[in-house]
């Protein structure tokens, strides 16, 4: 439980190197909002996690039953399953101050860029 | 962000005063509530149910699901936002629903969404496409017919972007009903609207409101059908229950032309009482005493019992004021025994003290009794100690569903209540019953007698005339009153009165008898005297008559002499010679 601490609070500085962030994005197909949430996800995580992200695109159209399973009602959905806790942010990402509060990115948006 | 909703209302009004004809329906399997529908839900398309929390909608959309995939070979998807499928098993395994079985032969499919608001943070448009996907694939899957949706308004309150929940919502119903799955949706009912979110717009097909109301402790439930499209359905207020057997609507007005009328008769189990009704009561009739304090009301009951348990026919005894014991031991004072019909099995009591639970409840358990005991007849002894209490309406409304469910059972019952010297406090089922017993105290000379008299009988030439009740050591018995100029007498007055009256009747009978002889006598006297005057009459006559022969001798002698005389004279007749001088 190292990662709350200094995700959370932020700490002042910027992310410590060896932290590793686990985001999956459920989507539907290819429709609009769900290649939108993809590209604006790519964007934010080149600019803000910079070789500490990894990202798993989750089709529920291929799979609709983990709709149930991973209490998915909406997309597109974006899952922080790492570094806890879980979080969930729904929407195609459009806007990205919300992003990255819901990341919990926010306090370190103006220091390393 | 779908396209508008608007405008569905003036179609939905139009097609509403069209009527149309045979809407097909999809049967809810729920007693009472197909009756009030004409046959269930509109099939293939989307039911509002809405209601505050409690009110039953969830146990409605599970019956609705059970019962097609048990009795109608429709599989169902149940999709809620308010509890985990575990729990929702749990709750509903003690009415008998076997959500886990039907899962398992793949005749029900539950997905279970627990919507936290806090947990979801919004950034930009979204849409419910994984729910439309995950329906879709459930539906194909298991061959769905029918959909549960509850409670979906909840979803307003997990996303934040209103107009987008709203939007996707119209687009559901309207893909549902593109399905033709026959579904259920369950709203939470807004303060002044049917729902807090104000999606009946985007249901018009048919919409049902569930009421839950505590007034001074006691619980009622009602469903009302306000909207149906295209089909006729009952506009009343209808009481509901809740029972050991799920959801049962009680549609009093529907059912109560329904009733058989049998002809045949059922014993009071006092002789005199079957006298005065003709021969006793109509079986599957109601039948209400009323009385003042220690008339003998539960004896009346007791008889009731013991002469249908002798018969054979199982009895149910339900005891508002008493225990089973106590009155096991009143009755056997006047040599009713109770105790072996209940050990035989003919007999159930239950001693239901109505402030221990709610009406509601109490109808719960006397609907389970008669479904799984299937008594004949049934006593329901003090239900006055239900009208304690301010809440006269709730009680007589409750009271009416009683009757009526024991009457809609075929049961003969029983009534019997505390009512006070003014008749009409009889908490307004007098209606309901189809006889009305009224025992009364007389009180005169220091003690108190009991009157019965027959106030109605439906169907039924019924004796006018008040009888008195004795309770003797080997039951209950009626005897004829005395009614005359001085009123009804019953008890010792009555005695008293009917030993004046024999004492009188001899004084008379002897008064007559010397009266007879003295006339008598007074006639042979007469007759005596008669007999001397007529002999009188008959001699006097006589001598008349001698005198008047002597007068004629007499005549005829003078006139032989004058003509002896004149022949002398003139040796003429004497005629000629007489009227020749002249």
């Amino acid at each position: 439980m190292t990662g709350p601490g200094g995700a959370g609070t932020g700490a002042g500085a910027s992310p410590a190197p060896a932290e590793s962030w686990e985001l999956r994005l459920y989507v539907t197909g290819r429709s609009p909002k769900s290649v939108r949430a993809i590209e604006n996800l790519q964007r934010a995580c080149e600019r803000y996690l910079a070789g500490q992200y990894h990202i798993e695109i989750v089709d529920l159209l291929e799979n609709p039953r983990l709709a149930a399973d991973d209490q998915i009602l909406a997309v597109p959905t974006l899952v922080r399953k790492l570094p806890p806790p879980i979080r969930k942010i729904v929407g195609d990402l459009s806007d990205t101050d919300r992003l990255l509060i819901g990341l919990q990115l926010r306090p370190q948006k103006g220091d390393p860029a | 962000m779908a396209s508008g909703h608007g405008g569905t209302d003036l179609t939905s009004v139009l097609a509403e005063a069209d009527g149309g004809g045979a809407l097909p329906k999809a049967p809810t399997g729920i007693r009472g509530f197909d009756e009030i529908t004409g046959g269930g839900l509109p099939r293939g398309r989307s039911t509002l149910v809405t209601g505050g929390t409690g009110s039953g909608k969830t146990l409605l959309g599970l019956q609705f699901l059970v019962a097609g995939a048990r009795e109608y070979g429709e599989p169902g998807v149940l999709v809620t936002f308010e509890e985990s499928a575990d729990k929702l098993s749990a709750n509903v395994a003690s009415l008998g629903f076997d959500l886990d079985g039907l899962q398992r032969d793949g005749l029900l499919v539950v997905h279970a969404f627990q919507v936290d608001p806090a947990e979801i943070f919004e950034s930009g448009e979204f849409d419910f496409e994984p729910l439309f996907a995950l329906l879709d694939d459930t539906i194909e899957r298991i061959g769905a017919k029918r959909v549960v949706l509850d409670t979906i308004e909840l979803l307003f309150g997990a996303f934040p972007n209103q107009a987008i929940v709203r939007a996707e919502l119209s687009r559901l119903f309207r893909w549902l009903e593109e399905r033709a799955v026959t579904a259920i949706v369950t709203g939470e009912r807004g303060d002044n609207a049917l729902t807090r979110h104000g999606i009946e717009e985007y249901v018009s097909d048919c919409v049902i409101v569930l009421d839950h109301r505590m007034h001074e402790e006691i619980s009622t439930r009602r469903l009302r059908v306000v909207k149906y499209r295209g089909s006729a359905h009952g506009t009343n207020e209808y009481p509901f229950l809740i029972s050991a057997h799920g959801f049962v609507v009680l549609p009093i007005t529907s059912v109560a032309l329904d009733y058989g009328a049998p002809e045949e008769r059922v014993s009071t189990g006092v002789d005199r009482l079957d006298h005065m009704l003709a021969g006793g009561l109509f079986r599957g009739s109601t039948v209400l005493v009323s009385g003042t304090a220690g008339t003998g009301k539960s004896t009346l009951g007791a008889h009731l019992i013991d002469s249908a348990c002798a018969r054979g026919e199982r009895t149910l005894l339900v005891l508002f004021e008493e225990s089973p014991d106590q009155v096991i031991r009143n009755m056997r004072s006047v040599g009713l025994d109770l105790r072996h019909w209940a050990e035989a099995g003919l007999l159930r009591m239950w001693a239901a003290r109505p402030t221990a639970f709610g009406l509601e409840t109490h109808l719960a358990i006397l609907a389970g009794m008669i479904e799984e005991f299937g008594p004949a007849v049934a006593v329901l002894d003090g239900i006055a100690s239900l009208t304690h209490g301010p809440s006269g309406p709730e009680v007589a409304s409750m009271l009416a569903r009683q009757l009526d469910l024991l009457k809609a059972s075929g049961i003969t019952t029983m009534v019997t209540t505390l009512a006070h010297e003014d008749e009409t406090s009889t908490v307004g089922i007098s209606s309901l019953v189809d006889t009305w017993l009224l025992l009364r105290n007389v009180e005169s000379d220091g003690e108190r007698n009991r009157l019965l008299t027959v106030l109605k009988s439906r169907g039924t030439a019924h004796s006018n005339q008040a009888r008195e009740f004795v309770l003797t050591d080997h039951g209950a018995e009626l005897i004829d009153v005395y009614v005359g100029p001085a009123g009804v007498l019953t008890g010792s007055a009555r005695l008293v009165q009917e030993a004046q009256e024999r004492g009188a009747q001899q004084r008379q009978g002897e008064e007559l008898m010397h009266r007879r002889r003295e006339l008598r006598r007074g006639i042979v006297e007469a007759e005596a005297r008669l007999a001397v005057l007529q002999d009188d009459l008959a001699a006097e006559r006589a001598e008349l008559e001698q005198i008047e022969a002597r007068e004629q001798r007499q005549a005829a002698d003078a006139e032989a002499a004058r003509s002896a005389l004149a022949a002398q004279r003139w040796a003429d007749p004497a005629s000629h010679g007489e009227g020749g001088r002249r």
